[in-house]
């Protein structure tokens, strides 16, 4: 899915990297816990987060993450936002909640780090709408 | 930061770190990083070497008073050395207990120190090795072989 698709379902603000939104992001990943990031994340992930401060982005640059959004309205520093535009790091803020965030973006397809190909069972047709 | 090259195309990086510095937490780390990327080892083996160093560099940050940093980058193997001034670990089996963890409440505030840093550098390494004196500082060797 491409990152420009996630800004749209979001209704996210670009806080950096707006000429990387034709990005492919393969799948996603919810955590406010930096250990959990680094034990649990795979390259080219998407990672949605409620922390702001500096060490998110240098945690996203350490595990090449895609981009990162910020849920709930959230606004990093400037200094965690030229961070990110430096490393080219798209940075994405939305006003919906971790869990809308996930959701929303789980049931468009966007699978969660096992790589479950099919999130909400639409080959088998159990999901309707 | 400190460079020297040694025979055998042995590249060395050296770092000073300084506790709770949380601005340039992460730069040691980060410098590794981007040094492996140049030097063309596969991304696979940048990722694994570059957590492992991470987690190494912010364990110094957040439980230590300093502690130095040094990276020995040769074509067939990353030896991650990190020693530091500190309270030391006085239990190392405990230590590696998934979920253990003696950070203060302000640190885990900040999505650290949840108890799985050593845990993941094993995880991370091909060879790992902890030497601790309680009250004087931790010795931590981590070997990442590019095979």
């Amino acid at each position: 899915m491409k990152l420009a698709h996630i800004q749209q379902i979001l209704q996210a603000e670009v806080l950096t990297g707006a000429g990387s939104l034709d990005r492919e992001v393969g799948m996603a990943f919810s955590a406010d816990l930096i250990s959990d990031i680094l034990v649990m994340c795979k390259e080219h992930t998407l990672l949605l987060t409620g922390m702001t401060h500096i060490q998110i982005v240098k945690t996203a640059e350490i595990c090449d993450l895609a981009a990162v959004v910020f849920v709930r309205g959230k606004r990093p520093g400037p200094e965690a936002i030229a961070l990110a535009a430096q490393n080219d790091i798209p940075l994405l803020l939305s006003s919906l909640t971790m869990y809308e965030s996930a959701g929303l973006l789980y049931c468009a397809g966007l699978p969660g780090i096992s790589r479950n190909p099919d999130p909400c069972g639409r080959a088998k047709g159990e999901r309707t709408g | 930061m400190s460079e020297q090259a040694k025979p055998e195309q042995i590249l060395i990086l050296e770092f000073t770190l300084k506790s709770l510095d949380f601005m340039r937490a992460g730069e040691a780390s980060s410098e590794f990083k981007q040094r492996l990327k140049k030097l063309g080892f596969k991304p696979e083996l940048v990722r694994r070497a570059a957590i492992a160093a991470y987690e190494a560099e912010m364990n110094v940050i957040i439980h230590a008073r300093k502690g130095v940093m040094r990276f020995e980058i040769a074509p067939a193997r990353l030896l991650i050395v990190v020693e530091d001034e500190g309270p030391g670990i006085s239990d190392i089996e405990q230590a590696m207990q998934e979920g253990f963890t003696t950070a203060s409440a302000a640190i885990r505030e900040l999505g650290f120190g949840a108890g799985m840093g050593l845990p993941n550098i094993k995880r991370c390494a091909d060879a790992m090795d902890i030497q601790s004196i309680p009250g004087q500082g931790t010795r931590l060797q981590i070997i990442i072989n590019n095979e």
